[in-house]
C-alpha cells in the first residue's frame, strides 16, 4: 500500500513564549519539533507498511527549515520525503493549506491512504486533515485510536468518541487522522539516521504543483486573525490556613453571602 | 567535556540517550522491584540497531568499534545498569564467535544477534571457577559427530532469556589452560537447560541463572576456533568487553550525580539550598572530578583497543577498576547528599548504589584486575 503522511513543524510546546508587544508566538530562538500527533501518524504508517508492504511518503508544507522534520521522519522509517515550500505559501490558513497539500499530493501519483495527526499543537484547528479529504472527495475518519485490520482494498479502524469508540470500515483511498493512543512512536534507528543524513529531500514550489496564486498563502486564506492575546487571569484567590475545622469555617464564611 | 566524537558516534549517543530517557528511566524502578527482564526495552534497542553496533557490516551490523559500544552503554547505564547489563551480555556472548569463530559460524549467528532477533550469553563461571578459571569442571568429549557436554555454569547473565550461549569446557584436562575450548550451545539443544533466576542485590532487571549440561549433544562444528584455544578466546573477549563495564559505571555515576546535584539545588535547610553549603559542594565536586576522569580513561582505553594493539589487558583492566570503584563511591555519596530521601526507594539513588556493587565484581573482580595490571608492570619493568 502507498501511504502519504502529512507532518508539520511546530514550536516545542515546552518552550512557548508570546511576544509581549504583538501578542503573537515568538518563533525566534524557540526549538522546533515534529508535531507530536504527526509522529503517531508516521509511526502507524510505517507499521502498516512493515506489515502489509508498500511505501511511506512524508510531506510537509513549510519554510526551508521544515526539512529537519522530514529528515527526522526518514530516520523513523519513512521511505521518502517531500518539502512543499515557496514564499507564496506564507500566511496560509487551513483552507489554503488543504488546497496546497491537495495539489502537491496530486503530483505524487496514486495513493491508498493519507495519515495526519489529529491536529497541530500550535494552531489546534484539526481542520487540515478533513479539509484535504474533502478536496479529494474521499472518506475521512478523524481521531483514529486503532487500526483493526487491513484488507486488500479497505481498512477497519476504531474512531475515538467521548463515550467509547466506533468501528468504521472504509475503502481506499481514504484519509485518517490519529490520536496519541494509537501507538508509541519508535526511537529513530542508527541506519535510519544515517540514511536521513544523506537522503535527498524533494522540493516542490507553487509552480511545481500548478497552484493557482489566488488560492495559496495569504491571498487564498479566508481566515484573518484579528488579534491574538493571552486570556486575562480572572478571579480572586484565597488560601485557607489552620487545621481542617478552621479551614472549613473560613470557606463557609466566604460562601455564605452567595447562598 | 568535548571528546570530539564523530557524527556517527553522536548519532549512537542520541539514540541511546532517547531510549534511556523515554523507555528506561520511567520503568527502571518497576523492573527492579519485580526482577523483570526488560524484553520490551531490548526490542526497542534492537529496532534502533544498537545490537548491531559491534558487529561487522558483512554480518548485518554497523561495524563499530569499542568506543562506539562504550558510548551506547554509557547512556543505557545512566538509566539502569540492569538493562545495560542485559544488553552488554548479548555482545559479550558473541565476542568469542567474532574473535575466533569460523566464517560459517559468523554467518549463522551474527546477523541474528545484530538485529536483536536473538540474544546471546557468555558462560565461563562455575561454582569452583570464578577468578580462578583453571577450576573449570565442565567437560566436552567428542563422540562420533557430536560434542557431549557435562557440567554446570553459574551466575550466567541472560541465562534463560538468550538463544545463543558461548560456553567454556575442558576438552583435555592434561593440557592445563590449553585444554579448554569454547562451544556454541543453542537454547533447545538436547541435554541443555537453565536453572531458576537468581535473586540479586542489584541489576535485578537482568536475568542470572545456571546453565546445566547433562549429556548435552551438539554438532561437531559448534566448537569455536580450534580445540584448546578456549582460554585465549576468553581472555581476548574479556579484554574487549571490560571498557563496556567501565562505560556502564560512568553512566551510572552520571545518573547519580545528576540526581544528587538537582536535589541539592532544591533542598532548603537553614534558609538556603544545600548546594550553597561548602560541605555539599565539595562532595559534588569530588564526584564530578572522579566521574570525568573515569570517562576520559574509558574512552581512551576504548580508542586504544580500537587501534588493535598487541597487548590491551592492562589498559582494559585499568579502566574497569577505576570506573567501577568510582561508581561505587559516587553512588554512595549521592545517597549521602540526599540524606534520608536518598535512602528511600522513592528516589533512584538507593537502587544505583545497590546496582553499583556488581560492577566491582563481575567480568573479573577488581582485585583480579589489579593482579593483571601488577603482573603487566612486573613484566614491563623486567626489561
Amino acid at each position: 500500500m502507498k501511504i502519504i503522511v502529512c507532518v508539520k513543524q511546530v514550536p516545542d510546546a515546552k518552550d512557548v513564549r508570546l511576544d509581549p508587544v504583538t501578542n503573537t508566538l515568538t518563533r525566534e530562538g524557540v526549538a522546533s519539533i515534529m508535531n507530536p500527533y504527526d509522529q503517531h501518524a508516521l509511526e502507524e504508517a510505517v507499521r502498516l507498511v512493515e506489515k502489509h508492504g508498500g511505501e511511506v511518503t512524508v510531506i510537509s508544507m513549510g519554510p526551508p527549515q521544515a526539512e529537519e522534520v522530514l529528515r527526522q521522519a526518514i530516520s523513523c522509517g519513512a521511505d521518502q520525503a517531500v518539502l512543499i515550500t515557496d514564499r507564496a505559501f506564507a500566511g496560509a490558513d487551513t483552507w489554503a493549506t488543504a488546497y496546497t497539500l491537495e495539489k502537491a499530493v496530486r503530483t505524487l501519483g496514486p495513493f491508498d491512504l493519507i495519515l495526519c495527526g489529529k491536529q497541530a499543537i500550535d494552531g489546534d484547528t484539526a481542520q487540515v486533515g478533513p479539509g484535504l479529504a474533502m478536496r479529494f472527495s474521499m472518506p475521512c475518519i478523524a481521531c483514529v485510536q486503532k487500526v483493526r485490520e487491513v484488507n486488500g482494498t479497505s481498512i477497519v479502524v476504531e474512531r475515538m468518541m467521548d463515550d467509547g469508540y466506533d468501528i468504521v470500515e472504509t475503502d481506499f483511498p481514504a484519509l485518517l487522522t490519529v490520536v496519541k493512543d494509537i501507538n508509541e512512536p519508535r526511537v529513530p534507528s542508527l541506519k535510519g539516521k544515517m540514511r536521513a543524513k544523506k537522503v535527498e529531500i524533494k522540493r516542490l514550489s507553487a509552480a511545481d504543483i500548478g497552484a493557482d496564486p489566488a488560492c495559496i498563502g495569504l491571498p487564498g486564506s479566508p481566515t484573518q486573525v484579528m488579534k491574538v492575546f493571552p486570556p486575562q487571569a480572572r478571579g480572586e484567590k484565597a488560601v485557607f490556613t489552620g487545621n481542617l475545622d478552621e479551614q472549613i469555617e473560613q470557606l463557609v464564611a466566604k460562601l455564605a453571602p452567595y447562598l | 567535556m568535548d571528546y570530539f566524537l564523530s557524527e556517527e558516534q553522536r548519532m549512537i549517543v542520541d539514540i541511546a540517550r532517547q531510549i534511556t530517557d523515554e523507555r528506561i528511566i520511567p520503568h527502571r524502578a518497576e523492573l527492579d522491584e519485580k526482577h523483570e527482564f526488560p524484553r520490551a526495552i531490548l526490542n526497542e534497542i534492537a529496532q534502533a540497531d544498537l545490537f548491531g553496533v559491534p558487529i561487522p557490516e558483512e554480518y548485518g551490523g554497523f561495524g563499530g568499534g569499542c568506543l562506539d559500544i562504550v558510548l551506547a552503554l554509557e547512556q543505557l547505564g545512566r538509566g539502569c545498569i540492569g538493562v545495560g547489563t542485559a544488553f552488554a551480555a548479548s555482545s559479550l556472548g558473541i565476542y568469542p564467535i567474532l574473535i575466533s569463530g569460523s566464517d560459517e559460524m559468523k554467518r549463522k549467528y551474527l546477523p541474528e544477534v545484530a538485529s536483536g532477533r536473538k540474544f546471546a550469553a557468555f558462560g565461563l563461571t562455575e561454582a569452583n571457577a570464578g577468578s580462578d578459571a583453571s577450576g573449570i569442571q565442565t567437560t566436552a568429549v567428542l563422540d562420533g559427530d557430536d560434542w557431549v557436554l557435562n557440567g554446570t555454569k553459574q551466575w550466567i547473565t541472560n541465562g534463560g532469556e538468550a538463544e545463543i550461549y558461548t560456553v567454556v569446557a575442558i576438552t583435555d584436562r592434561s593440557k592445563g589452560p590449553r585444554g579448554a575450548s569454547m562451544f556454541v550451545v543453542e537454547a533447545g539443544d538436547s541435554g541443555f537447560s537453565c536453572g531458576p533466576k537468581e535473586k540479586k542485590m542489584g541489576i535485578r532487571a537482568s536475568s542470572t541463572t545456571e546453565l546445566i549440561f547433562k549429556d548435552c549433544r551438539i554438532p561437531k562444528d559448534r566448537i569455536i576456533g580450534r580445540q584448546g584455544t578456549g582460554f585465549i578466546t576468553v581472555m581476548k573477549t574479556l579484554d574487549s568487553s571490560r571498557p563496556g563495564i567501565a562505560a556502564l559505571a560512568v553512566g551510572l555515576a552520571q545518573g547519580a550525580l545528576d540526581a544528587a546535584a538537582s536535589y541539592a539545588k532544591q533542598r532548603v535547610q537553614f534558609g538556603k539550598p544545600i548546594i550553597a553549603f561548602q560541605a555539599v559542594q565539595h562532595m559534588l565536586a569530588d564526584m564530578a572530578i572522579s566521574l570525568e576522569a573515569a570517562r576520559a580513561l574509558a574512552y581512551g582505553a576504548a580508542k586504544h583497543i580500537d587501534a588493535h594493539p598487541k597487548d590491551m589487558s592492562k589498559v582494559s583492566s585499568m579502566c574497569k577498576v577505576f570506573a567501577t570503584d568510582m561508581a561505587m563511591k559516587v553512588t554512595t555519596d549521592a545517597v549521602q547528599v540526599m540524606g534520608g530521601y536518598g535512602y528511600m526507594c522513592e528516589y533512584p539513588v538507593e537502587k544505583m548504589m545497590r546496582d553499583a556493587k556488581i560492577l566491582q565484581i563481575y567480568e573479573g573482580t577488581n582485585q583480579i584486575q589489579r593482579n593483571v595490571i601488577g603482573q603487566e608492570l612486573n613484566r614491563e619493568y623486567a626489561q
